[in-house]
């Protein structure tokens, strides 16, 4: 009988003590609804709720972190390390060469390839940043962009090139007599 | 019969709002509670979500299971709600707009909260699915056993005020002027201490707890049960989402879904009130007359003016909101009962603890008699 009393108290006690637990983070999480300060941090400051509103608020990404990749294709000299070093071959480069130098990039690199085509399957890619590391010109970078999702998977495929297709016949034309008079010498 | 339809006019459309609202209350307040913030795309921060979520439910395809009983299946919803609803015909809203003028307008209540338990029965039967049959009965189970303690505490008020017409339940708890039958006044008196009427003050004096102490136990007895007989959290097990999915609500989806979640929230409304009308003074309002001062009366108006329809249904409304809050407060506090803890609190502190209040009381009221 004892016991069938201290039972019913020792529950009670915790009920209470439950109630309390809950009114405080009531109580704290409305507080902090109406902070309108943005979450920076991977851990939730004291005194902020957990919910993170995405599209309005987002986490700052590291600065090594490895996302998007993006290619500064006037920097590019197409010397295809990027897509032999790929481990997934998710980089497409169709390379025409030119007679002489075409430009400089922006590190003082000549330039004598033209890129016809520029293609990273952002689907494929495995984001290990290998390609970046490889590349002589730093041209190819990750970006901080992780929320590039689409409707049809075919949108992941990333074009870089920048060439027209009239361009691109001029280009193979001028590289095509090139090797004709080369022929003939 | 005809009597009720002014009540329910006014029930009806209020309850399709309060549900609106009740639910974005409780999934905010449940997102606090556990440091999230809920809601907060659809309207200004989330206030809309209700009504986007209904609007989703009256789209959706109904879909009744091959093996399901078709008919039963469609009735059942339907059967949980109307009895549901059916409870309000004898609430009242204010001191002029009484419910359905029925001697026995208490048991009537209590009998169509009875009536709502065949049709969670049948849904669960006929969805012909083992989880909405456990459901199913667990909800009997838990309902036979949890009327005794709502009916051992409504006992004890009836014990008190003498009379099963919920319009005079509440008249009896406030000020001479509030009471329905003029030439028949009931005093009240304070701990049911025959010195100290205080039927002229007014306010929570003349509350059905503080005439008679023993009814606070009681209100504490019909709280607990009333969310057993509600089916909410803690004593949610009819519906337990990790062992039985959704229970006998599981086959249902659409329209129909939504009216048994509807008639959930009803039922939860309909128990507050009748805790509010039993214990808690009804429409009458917490504040006391304090000599000239005469607060009660600044704050409940003069019966059958418009003021005083408007305060009436405000506390009567106000009481049961208030009421519902501790409620959610509670339900996202506390887990899950086991089904044996479940018949334990009921059948070993529940039933005792009610019979013991309902034979104080008793005797207290032979004391003031």
């Amino acid at each position: 009988m004892f016991t069938y009393f201290k039972n019913i108290f020792s529950i009670l006690e915790g009920l209470r003590r439950a109630l309390q637990l809950t009114k405080k983070h009531l109580y704290k999480s409305i507080r902090a609804s109406s902070n309108k300060k943005n979450h920076y941090t991977y851990v939730p400051e004291a005194g902020n709720t957990i919910t993170l509103q995405y599209p309005h608020q987002a986490l700052i990404v590291p600065k090594r972190g490895r996302y998007k990749l993006h290619n500064e294709i006037d920097d590019c000299i197409v010397c295809d390390k990027c897509v032999k070093v790929c481990p997934v071959d998710c980089i497409e480069i169709e390379a025409i060469p030119a007679p002489e130098v075409i430009g400089l990039t922006s590190n003082g690199m000549k330039k004598r390839i033209h890129a016809a085509k520029f293609d990273i399957d952002m689907a494929k890619c495995c984001f290990c940043g290998l390609c970046t590391t490889v590349c002589p010109t730093a041209c190819l970078t990750m970006t901080s962009t992780y929320d590039f999702s689409v409707f049809d998977v075919l949108e992941h495929k990333v074009s870089f090139a920048t060439m027209s297709e009239q361009a691109i016949i001029d280009t193979k034309q001028v590289w095509s007599e090139h090797v004709e008079r080369g022929k003939n010498l | 019969m005809f009597a009720s339809i002014p009540t329910l006019c006014f029930y009806l459309p209020f309850l399709l709002l309060f549900t609106l609202l009740a639910v974005y209350v409780e999934r905010k307040l449940a997102a606090f509670i556990q440091d999230r913030l809920g809601p907060m795309e659809v309207g200004y921060k989330g206030t809309l979500q209700s009504i986007a979520d209904l609007l989703k439910l009256l789209q959706k395809e109904i879909i009744i299971p091959q093996a399901a009983h078709q008919k039963l299946f469609l009735l059942a919803p339907a059967w949980i709600l109307i009895t549901a609803l059916l409870g309000f015909a004898v609430l009242p809203v204010t001191n002029v707009w009484l419910g359905a003028p029925t001697h026995t307008g208490l048991l009537f209540l209590l009998g169509m909260l009875s009536l709502k338990v065949i049709g969670i029965l049948l849904a669960g039967w006929s969805s012909n699915n083992k989880f909405a049959r456990l459901g199913a009965l667990r909800a009997a189970t838990q309902y036979l056993a949890y009327e005794i303690p709502v009916g051992l505490s409504v006992l004890c008020v009836i014990l008190v005020t003498h009379t099963l017409d919920l319009a005079h339940i509440s008249a009896q708890q406030g000020l001479a002027t509030y009471q329905i039958d003029g030439t028949h006044v009931t005093s009240s008196y304070l701990l049911g201490i025959k010195g100290l009427e205080v039927t002229q003050y007014g306010g929570f004096l003349t509350w059905n707890i503080c005439r008679m102490p023993c009814l606070a136990i009681a209100y504490v007895i019909f709280l607990v049960s009333s969310l057993a007989v509600s089916n909410r959290t803690p004593f949610d097990l009819a519906e337990a989402e990790s062992e039985l999915i959704a229970g006998y609500q599981v086959e249902y989806g659409g329209i129909y879904w939504a009216w048994i979640m509807l008639a959930e929230y009803v039922v939860l409304f309909l128990m507050t009130m009748l805790g509010v009308i039993l214990f808690l003074g009804g429409w009458n309002t917490p504040f006391p007359n304090l000599g000239s001062f005469q607060l009660a009366l600044y704050t409940n108006g003069y019966p059958s003016t418009w003021l005083g329809s408007f305060w009436a249904s405000f506390w009567l409304l106000g009481k049961t909101l208030f009421i519902l809050l501790i409620q959610m407060w509670i339900k996202w506090t506390f887990p899950r009962l086991r089904a044996d803890q479940l018949m334990k609190l009921c059948w070993a502190y529940l039933i005792p603890l009610g019979l013991l209040t309902l034979l104080l009381t008793l005797w207290w009221q032979f004391l003031i008699l």
